[in-house]
C-alpha cells in the first residue's frame, strides 16, 4: 500500500468536508424519504400513527394513550405526565426517584382518587400501573389486573354485569409475543371504544 | 426472576451470539477489503463517493494522518450539525414551524450527536423540525457510528499488523461502515419498525379530539427511519423525548425485542471480527464471553430489584406480579413491556453506550438505577457503542494483561504484542480521561449554585442525578437521570465537555496505541506465554474492568444509590 | 573448561581460600544490614529524591501537609482550643511512617549490594604497576596512571592492575577476589581464551606480560562495583510502563478523593483535609509503589549472588522473556569428551576376556578415553593394578599407527580405529566390522580391542551427557522455552546426544557464524533467543542474541558483545538466569495486584468511617464492624504503612517461583496475590482497630 508521499492537511480537510456533504445527502435526505415513500405506499395506516376512526372521525391513535380519569363510565388508563396528562406533544415520565417524598404524595392521591371512583373495591390492594406514571405518559395500555380492578365500576356505571365487562376486558386482553416478549396488557381506547359500542352511556 | 424473564433473557442471548457470529464473519470481510453478497450493488456507490470526494482508498495512513482525519471530520460535523439547527426556522420540511435552536442547546446537541452520545436536554418535539432531525440527527446516527467502528477496526489492524506504518484508511473505513453495514440494516429495520406501527411521514402534529372529549396533540414525522439507524448505530437519541418508551418509537413487543438486539448486533458482531482479523476465533470469543458475562449479572440483577418493587410505597398498592400484571416498580415504566423486558431494555442500553430508553431510569429502584450507572461508569465497554465498546475493552484487555501478565514472569503481551512503556502511556491516559470528566464535573455541579439547580430529587438522589449525567455524558451514552433539568448553559457546557473529553481524549490515544501496535513485532506464542482466552483470563477481565470502576466510583455510589437504598430499606 | 597442560607452570600447594560470595549473605534483617538502611532511609525523604518516585512522593506531600495542620491543632490547644490531637498525631506518625518504611525497603536491597561491592572494592586497593618502557625497561606507577595500551609485566603474587591481553609469560593467576573460585587458572600468550585477564585478579606462579585494554576507572572490575552498588541502575522498559501505571492510578485517587469534598458537602458532611489525606495514600498503590525499586535491586542481587553480572536490568527483564535457549553441545550439555559406555564382545570372546584387554591396552592411556576406558573396567569388577606392572613396555598412540595399548613379551595388547586395528593385526573380522558399523550409526566411536592376533570385542566410546540435563530441560519446556543445540558432529551423532539429552531441536554440522543466523531466524519469527559464549568468534553472536552470556574465562571480546558475564563460567547457568528475570516480573506483578486488591478493604473501612454522621445508614457497610470512625481510619492507614514491611521479605527474595505453564502460574498467582489482596486487609484492619480500641488510642 502507498503510504510513501504523506497526506497534506488540506486535502484531509477538504476530503473531509466534501464526504460529510455526500453522507448528509445519501443518510440524511435519500435514505429518510426513500423509507418515507415505501411506507406510504404499503402501509399507510401504519406509517401515520394508527388512527382509529368511529363514525369517520378520527378518536385518536390505537398506540396513544388517552386521559380517562375521571371519567366514570370509562376504563382509565395510568395516571400521565406528560404535560398536564397525555399530551402526545410533550411524551415523558415523571421521573420522580423512588426515595422522593412527592411520589409517595402523588401515589396516595392516585389510590384516594381510585378508591373513591371504585367504592365496591373496598380496601383491596391496587395493581400498580394505575398509581405509577408510565414512561412515555402516553402508555396506551394497562394490565388485565388493572381492568379487572375497575369491572365493578364499569359494570354499575354501564348497566352491565360485571361478567360481562370481565368477557369484555379479556376479548381486549393482548397475549405477549411468542408467549415470552412484553406483557399481557389491555389497550384502554380500544376497550372503551368497544365499551360504548356495547352498552353506550346513556342511551 | 419469574420464569418469563429466565426465559426471555436466555432467547436473547442464543439470538444474540448467532448474531455476532454471522455479522462478525461479515464485518472481517468488509474491512479487509474482501469481497461480499452486497458488492454488487454497494461497489458503484463507494466509487461514485470517492470519485466526488478524491479519496484514494489503496492509499492507507499511519496513525497520525487517521487521527487527523477523524478529528477534522468530527469538526465540520458539529459545525454542520449546529448551523442547522441555528437556521432551522428558515428551512423547509419544518411543518411544526419550530424556531431556531438556541446557541448553548445547538451547541449541546451538535456534540452529543456528533460524539454519538445522543443526550438530549430538550423536548424534541417542541425543538427540532424534521429537516434538523432527517438531514441533521440521522446523519450524525450513521457517521458518527461508522466513525466508532473505523476507530476499532484501527485497533484491532494495530494487533493483527506487525511491523507496519499504516492502520488503514479513515475514508474508506468510514465509507464501507455506513454503505456494508449501517444502511442496508437500518433500511430493512426502518420498514419492519412501520409495520409495526412506528410513525414515518412528513406531517405537521395532528389534532384530535379524545373520546373523553379533550384535544390531543399527536406529534408525527420520520420516525421509523430514525429509530432504526439510532438503535443500530448505538445513538439513543430519540425521535421524540420519551424515547423508545414513545408508542411512535417502540410500539410492540416485537419491536422492543429487535431493538434491544440490534442494540448489541454491532458491538457483538466486532468482537468476532476481532477474532477472526487476528487469526483466532478464541480471542474474538473470548472477549464477547467476558462482555457477556459482565451483561448477564447486570442484567439479572436489574430484574430482580425492579421486580422486588418499592418499599416506599404505600400498603394499598399491589406490586406482586401475578398472572394479570407484572407487578414490580411500575413508576416510569410502560405496560407492554412490564419488569422483565424493560429492565433488560436498560440493561442492554446503559451496557452498550446507547441511551435509547424504554423506561425512566431515574424512577428504577435506587439498586437497580446503580447496575445502569455502573454498566457506563465501568466504560461502556459490557458491548459498549459500536466501536467505542471494541476499543475500550481492548484497552481494559491490555490493562489486565499488563497487570497480571506480569505474575507469569514476562513482559505482557496482547495478541502477541509487548505492552511496553509507549502503550502504556497510552493505556493510562484513556483509563484516566472518564474518571477525571465524571467525577470533576460531578463535584463543580454539586457545588455551584447553577449545578444544584439541575436535580429535581432531593438528597442521595438528586446526586445520582447528576452523576449519572456527567457519566452518561463522558461515557457517550445519553440516557438519562432525566429529573435533570440539564437544558441550561451550565449543563448544556459541561456535559458537551464531557461529552468531547470522552470520546476525543480517548480516541486519540487508542489510534496512538493502533499505530504503536502496528509497527511492532510480533511475539510467537510459547507455553510460557500468557494465555489470552479462556476461563482463567476471562474472569481476570472481568475482575479488572468491575475493581477500577468499583475503586473509581465507590465513594460516590455510597453517597447516591447505595445510601438511598439503605434509607429506602429503613424506611427514613 | 580448564584443562591441565604438561609442562607448564604448577600451581601452588598452599593457596589461601577466600569467601565464597554465597558464605556472605546475612540474614535478611540482620542489624548490621538494618542500621546504615535506617540512616539511608532517612537521608532518602530528600524530596527531589522521592520524586523519583510519584507515588510515594504523593504520600510525602501528604504527611507535610498533615503534619503542618498538627501544628495549627496544637497552637489552637495552646491557645486553649483543643481539637483532637491524639488522633492528628497517630495519623501524622503513620503516614511519615509510610514513607519511611518505602525508604527503608529501598535503602535495604540498597545496602545488600553496597555490601558486596565493598567487598570487591577491597581487592581494588591502589596498586603500583611495573610499566615496559620501549627500551625494554620497566617503571613503577600507580595502576591508575595506566592507559589502554600500556604494557605491564606482573610477577607472582602481585595483583593484576587493570584489565588487559597476555603477551607474554605463563602463568597461573588466581581469580578468587572476582569469581570466588579458588581453584587457579592458566594464563598465556596465544590463545583465544586463555590470554585475557581481568583487573583486580592476581598472578600466583611465574610472571606475565600484559597488554593493558581497559582505561582506568573503566575496568571490568569497576562495572562491577558499580553494578552490584546500584548506581548505575536505570529504570528498566518494564519497570518504566509500571511506573506509568501506578502514576495514573495515583491520579484517578487524587481525583476522587479530591472530589469526594464536594460531593461530602452536598450531601451535609464534613470532612476534614487531614482525613482526606489519609484516604488518598490508603488508596493510591503504596504497596507496590514503595517496593518496586526494592524488587528490581534485589532481582539483580540475586543475579550476582549466582555469580551472574547482568550489565543491564533491560537483561534481566529480557531473561524473562527468553523463547529459546542456543545451548553448545560440548562442555554445556556433554562433558565434550568420548567416554567409554560398553564393551561388545565379538562372538567367541568372553565380556570378561574383553574388559580385561580393554583394561590392559588403557593402562598407559592417559588420555579421557583411555581413562573412562580403566573406570569402566574397574566398575565391571576387573581389578587393575597401579601404573604399569613391571616389564610391560607401552605403546603410545601415533598418527602413524593410530593404535595403542601394551607389549608384554612381544605380545601386544592393542585398541585403535577398526582399520588400524586390522593393519596391525594382519586381518579384518567381519563380524566385529558389523559392531563398529552400528556404533558409528549411532554416532559413538568404536574402538577395536586385539590381543595378540584375536580380535576380542569393541569399545563403545561416546559422548556423555551431563546428568540431570534432561530433567533441566523437561523444566524448561514447562515454562515454554524451547532448547537448540548447537553442534559440529555430524546429524547422526547430533541426533543421538539430542534424544538423550532430550533438547527439543538440534543443528548439526554448524559453524561458529551459523550461531548468528540461527539467531536471526528464531527472532524473525518473534522470539527472544538467549546464549552462552566464551570465544571471540561467539561475540557477534552473543550481540545479536537477546539475552547473551558471556563466560567469564572467555574473551574480551565475547564479554564486550554479552549482555551478562558467568563469572562461573558454568553455561547451564542461563537455566538460572531465565528464572531469576522471571521471578523479577512475577514479583512485580503479584505486588501490583496485592497493591490494587487490599483498596476494596480499605475503602469499606473508611467509607462508612467518613458519613456514618451524616447517613447512619452507611454503618451498614462497615461490615467489619470496626471501633469508631476515627479507630477505622487509623486501623486502614496503620495497615497500609505495615503491609510494606510485611512485604520487604517478599520484594527482595522475590516470590516463589515454579517452572510451570503461564496458566498454572497465573491461577496460583492470582489466587494467592488476588484473592489474598482482597482477603488479608480485612482481617488485618480489623486485627489493628481491636488493638487500637483496647488501648485507648482511637
Amino acid at each position: 500500500m502507498n503510504t510513501e508521499t504523506p497526506y497534506r492537511p488540506l486535502q484531509l480537510l477538504r476530503t473531509a468536508a466534501l464526504l460529510l456533504l455526500v453522507l448528509i445527502v445519501l443518510t440524511g435526505l435519500a435514505y429518510p424519504l426513500a423509507v418515507t415513500g415505501i411506507a406510504q405506499l404499503t402501509m399507510r395506516d401504519d406509517a401515520n400513527g394508527s388512527l382509529v376512526e368511529r363514525d369517520g372521525v378520527v378518536v385518536g391513535s390505537a398506540l396513544i394513550g388517552q386521559n380517562f380519569w375521571g371519567s366514570s363510565g370509562y376504563f382509565w388508563g395510568r395516571p400521565s405526565a406528560a404535560g398536564s396528562g397525555y399530551d402526545a406533544n410533550q411524551s415523558g415520565g415523571a421521573n420522580l426517584g423512588p426515595s422522593n417524598p412527592a411520589l409517595v404524595t402523588r401515589i396516595e392521591a392516585s389510590i384516594a382518587e381510585l378508591r373513591a371512583a371504585n367504592w365496591e373495591r373496598g380496601d383491596s390492594p391496587i395493581p400498580v400501573d394505575l398509581v405509577t406514571t408510565s414512561a412515555s405518559g402516553l402508555d396506551p395500555h394497562i394490565s388485565p389486573a388493572a381492568a379487572e380492578y375497575q369491572a365493578p365500576r364499569i359494570a354499575r356505571e354501564r348497566g352491565l354485569s360485571e361478567d360481562q365487562v370481565l368477557a369484555l376486558v379479556r376479548a381486549h386482553t393482548e397475549g405477549r409475543w411468542l408467549w415470552v416478549f412484553g406483557e399481557e396488557r389491555v389497550n384502554v381506547l380500544e376497550l372503551n371504544l368497544a365499551l360504548d359500542a356495547l352498552a353506550p352511556i346513556g342511551r | 426472576m419469574t420464569t418469563q424473564a429466565i426465559l426471555q433473557l436466555v432467547l436473547y442471548v442464543a439470538a444474540l451470539a448467532l448474531l455476532a457470529k454471522l455479522l462478525g464473519g461479515y464485518l472481517a470481510r468488509v474491512f479487509s477489503g474482501e469481497r461480499t453478497f452486497a458488492d454488487p450493488v454497494l461497489a458503484p456507490v463507494e466509487r461514485t463517493i470517492y470519485r466526488l470526494t478524491g479519496v484514494d482508498p489503496q492509499r492507507e495512513m499511519p496513525w497520525t494522518t487517521y487521527a487527523f482525519a477523524l478529528l477534522a471530520f468530527s469538526l465540520f460535523s458539529v459545525l454542520a450539525l449546529y448551523l442547522l439547527q441555528r437556521v432551522q426556522g428558515s428551512l423547509p420540511l419544518n411543518p411544526a414551524g419550530q424556531g431556531n435552536v438556541p446557541p448553548h442547546l445547538a451547541f449541546n446537541t451538535a456534540v452529543s450527536f456528533t460524539t454519538n452520545t445522543n443526550w438530549q436536554s430538550y423536548l424534541p418535539e417542541a425543538t427540532v423540525s424534521h429537516l434538523t432531525q432527517m438531514a441533521g440527527l440521522t446523519v450524525q446516527n450513521f457517521v458518527s457510528a461508522a466513525a466508532g467502528i473505523a476507530i476499532a477496526v484501527a485497533l484491532v489492524r494495530g494487533l493483527a499488523r506487525h511491523s507496519a506504518k499504516a492502520i488503514g484508511n479513515f475514508w474508506v473505513d468510514l465509507t464501507r461502515a455506513v454503505l456494508w453495514v449501517l444502511l442496508p440494516v437500518a433500511f430493512v429495520l426502518a420498514l419492519i419498525f412501520v409495520s409495526q406501527g412506528v410513525v414515518q411521514n412528513l406531517d405537521a402534529p395532528r389534532q384530535i379530539t379524545t373520546l373523553p372529549g379533550e384535544v390531543q396533540t399527536i406529534a408525527q414525522g420520520p420516525v421509523a427511519s430514525q429509530e432504526a439507524i439510532k438503535m443500530f448505530g448505538t445513538n439513543g437519541g430519540g425521535f421524540f423525548n420519551a424515547n423508545s418508551a414513545h408508542p411512535f418509537e417502540n410500539p410492540t413487543p416485537l419491536t422492543n425485542l429487535l431493538q434491544m438486539l440490534t442494540i448489541f448486533a454491532i458491538p457483538a458482531g466486532l468482537t468476532a471480527m476481532f477474532g477472526r482479523m487476528v487469526g483466532n476465533p478464541r480471542q474474538g470469543w473470548t472477549v464477547f464471553g467476558v462482555m457477556l458475562a459482565l451483561f448477564l449479572v447486570g442484567a439479572v440483577l436489574t430484574t430482580v430489584f425492579e421486580q422486588q418493587g418499592n418499599p416506599r410505597f404505600p400498603d394499598a398498592v399491589d406490586q406482586r406480579a401475578s398472572a394479570s400484571q407484572a407487578g414490580g416498580n411500575m413508576e416510569g415504566k410502560e405496560t407492554r413491556f412490564g419488569i422483565s423486558a424493560s429492565a433488560l431494555f436498560a440493561t442492554i442500553t446503559t451496557a452498550a453506550s446507547c441511551g435509547a430508553v424504554n423506561a425512566m431510569h431515574d424512577a428504577f429502584t435506587p439498586l437497580g438505577g446503580l447496575v445502569l450507572l455502573n454498566n457506563i461508569a465501568v466504560g461502556e465497554v459490557i458491548f459498549g457503542g459500536v466501536g467505542a465498546g471494541l476499543y475500550g475493552f481492548l484497552i481494559f484487555a491490555m490493562l489486565a494483561v499488563f497487570i497480571a501478565g506480569l505474575m507469569v514472569g514476562r513482559t505482557p503481551e496482547y495478541i502477541g504484542k509487548k505492552i511496553e512503556p509507549r502503550e502504556m502511556t497510552f493505556v493510562t491516559l484513556t483509563i484516566l480521561v472518564v474518571p477525571l470528566l465524571i467525577l470533576g464535573l460531578t463535584a463543580i455541579a454539586l457545588v455551584t449554585e447553577r449545578g444544584l439547580l439541575g436535580p429535581l430529587n432531593p438528597g442521595p438522589h438528586g446526586l445520582t442525578e447528576v452523576l449519572y449525567a456527567y457519566t452518561s455524558g463522558a461515557g457517550n451514552n445519553g440516557s438519562a437521570f432525566a429529573g435533570l433539568n440539564a437544558n441550561s448553559n451550565f449543563y448544556a457546557t459541561t456535559l458537551g465537555i464531557a461529552m468531547l473529553g470522552g470520546r476525543f481524549l480517548m480516541i486519540v490515544p487508542i489510534l496512538a496505541v493502533a499505530g504503536s501496535l502496528a509497527a511492532k513485532k510480533r511475539v510467537a506464542a510459547t507455553a510460557g506465554t500468557f494465555p489470552t482466552t479462556g476461563l482463567l483470563f476471562g474472569g481476570l477481565l472481568c475482575g479488572v474492568i468491575l475493581i477500577v470502576a468499583a475503586l473509581t466510583f465507590f465513594p460516590a455510589y455510597a453517597l447516591g444509590p447505595i445510601v438511598e437504598h439503605l434509607m429506602l430499606r429503613a424506611g427514613s | 573448561m580448564m584443562q591441565p597442560i604438561p609442562n607448564g607452570p604448577v600451581p601452588p600447594e598452599t593457596f589461601e581460600r577466600p569467601e565464597k560470595r554465597a558464605d556472605v549473605q546475612r540474614a535478611l534483617f540482620d542489624p548490621e544490614m538494618v542500621r546504615p538502611a535506617l540512616r539511608a532511609a532517612v537521608r532518602k525523604l530528600d524530596p527531589r529524591l522521592m520524586a523519583r518516585n510519584p507515588v510515594m512522593f504523593v504520600v510525602e506531600i501528604g504527611s507535610v501537609i498533615v503534619s503542618v495542620l498538627l501544628l495549627q491543632e496544637l497552637w489552637r490547644a495552646i491557645l486553649g482550643n483543643a481539637g483532637d490531637l491524639l488522633f492528628l498525631a497517630q495519623l501524622t506518625m503513620w503516614l511519615w511512617f509510610t514513607v519511611l518504611f518505602a525508604s527503608f525497603a529501598e535503602a535495604l536491597a540498597e545496602g545488600r549490594g553496597k555490601a558486596q561491592a565493598d567487598s570487591l572494592r577491597r581487592t581494588r586497593t591502589e596498586t603500583v604497576a611495573r610499566r615496559l618502557l620501549e627500551d625494554g625497561t620497566t617503571e613503577l606507577v600507580p595502576a591508575s596512571a595506566l592507559r589502554s595500551g600500556d604494557v605491564v609485566r606482573v610477577e607472582a603474587g602481585e595483583l593484576i592492575p587493570n584489565d588487559g591481553e597476555v603477551i607474554g609469560g605463563v602463568a597461573f593467576v588466581s581469580e578468587a577476589a572476582i569469581t570466588g573460585e579458588s581453584a587457579p587458572v592458566l594464563k598465556e600468550p596465544g590463545t583465544d581464551i586463555r590470554s585475557s585477564v581481568t583487573g583486580g585478579t592476581q598472578v600466583i606462579s611465574d610472571w606475565l606480560l600484559i597488554r593493558i585494554t581497559a582505561e582506568p576507572g573503566a575496568s571490568f572490575l569497576d562495572r562491577m562495583i558499580a553494578l552490584v552498588e546500584g548506581s548505575a541502575r536505570r529504570k528498566t522498559p518494564n519497570e518504566l510502563a509500571l511506573t506509568i501505571l501506578l502514576s495514573g492510578l495515583t491520579i484517578v485517587f487524587l481525583v476522587v478523593t479530591v472530589t469526594l469534598r464536594p460531593l461530602a458537602i452536598y450531601s451535609g458532611a464534613q470532612i476534614s483535609t487531614a482525613v482526606l489525606i489519609a484516604l488518598l495514600v490508603t488508596l493510591i498503590p503504596t504497596t507496590i509503589g514503595g517496593l518496586l525499586s526494592a524488587i528490581g535491586i534485589a532481582g539483580m542481587d540475586r543475579l550476582v549472588r549466582k555469580n551472574v553480572l547482568a550489565l543491564s536490568g533491560r537483561a534481566v527483564e529480557a531473561a524473562g522473556d527468553v523463547d529459546v535457549l542456543l545451548l553448545d553441545k560440548t562442555g554445556t550439555i556433554t562433558y565434550g569428551n568420548r567416554m567409554a559406555a560398553e564393551l561388545l564382545p565379538a562372538e567367541g570372546h568372553s565380556l570378561e576376556e574383553l574388559t580385561r584387554a580393554a583394561l590392559l591396552a588403557s593402562l598407559a592411556d592417559e588420555t579421557p578415553e583411555g581413562k573412562s576406558i580403566v573406570a569402566l573396567a574397574q566398575r565391571s569388577g576387573v581389578a587393575a593394578s597401579d601404573g604399569l606392572p613391571a616389564g610391560v613396555e607401552s605403546i603410545p598412540f601415533t598418527a602413524e599407527t593410530r593404535v595403542s595399548g601394551i607389549r608384554s613379551d612381544g605380545h601386544e595388547t592393542i585398541k585403535g580405529a577398526a582399520d588400524a586395528v586390522a593393519a596391525r593385526v594382519g586381518h579384518a573380522s567381519a563380524e566385529v566390522g558389523q559392531i563398529v558399523a552400528t556404533i558409528s550409526q549411532q554416532g559413538g566411536t568404536p574402538l577395536v580391542v586385539a590381543d595378540g592376533h584375536d580380535v576380542l570385542g569393541v569399545i563403545y566410546l561416546k559422548d556423555t551427557v551431563k546428568p540431570g540435563m534432561r530433567e533441566r530441560f523437561e523444566e524448561l519446556r514447562r515454562m515454554g522455552i524451547r532448547t537448540v543445540m548447537i553442534t559440529g558432529d555430524n546429524p547422526l551423532t547430533a541426533r543421538t546426544i539430542a534424544d538423550e539429552a532430550g533438547v527439543d531441536d538440534f543443528v548439526a554440522e554448524a559453524k561458529p557464524e551459523d550461531k548468528l543466523r540461527i539467531i536471526r531466524e528464531h527472532q524473525a519469527e518473534g522470539r527472544l533467543v538467549a546464549m552462552t559464549g566464551d570465544g571471540t568468534n561467539d561475540a557477534p553472536a552473543l550481540a545479536q542474541s537477546d539475552v547473551g552470556v558471556a563466560m567469564h574465562t572467555g574473551t574480551a571480546a565475547a564479554k564486550e558483545a554479552g549482555n551478562m558475564v558467568d563469572l562461573d563460567s558454568d553455561p547451564t547457568k542461563l537455566i538460572d538466569i531465565v528464572a531469576i528475570g522471571k521471578q523479577l516480573l512475577i514479583t512485580r506483578g503479584a505486588l501490583t495486584t496485592f497493591s490494587i486488591a487490599n483498596d476494596v478493604a480499605k475503602y469499606f473501612a473508611i467509607i462508612p468511617a467518613l458519613f456514618v454522621a451524616t447517613y447512619p445508614e452507611l454503618d451498614a457497610l462497615n461490615i467489619m464492624r470496626l471501633n469508631s470512625p476515627k479507630s477505622a481510619i487509623l486501623a486502614a492507614v496503620i495497615f497500609n504503612a505495615l503491609i510494606i514491611v510485611a512485604l520487604i521479605p517478599i520484594a527482595l527474595r522475590g516470590v516463589t517461583y515454579r517452572p510451570l505453564g503461564a496458566a498454572a502460574i497465573l491461577r496460583r498467582n492470582l489466587l494467592v496475590y488476588g484473592l489474598g489482596g482482597l482477603c488479608v486487609p480485612f482481617v488485618g484492619i480489623k486485627l489493628i482497630d481491636l488493638i487500637l480500641a483496647a488501648t485507648g488510642l482511637a
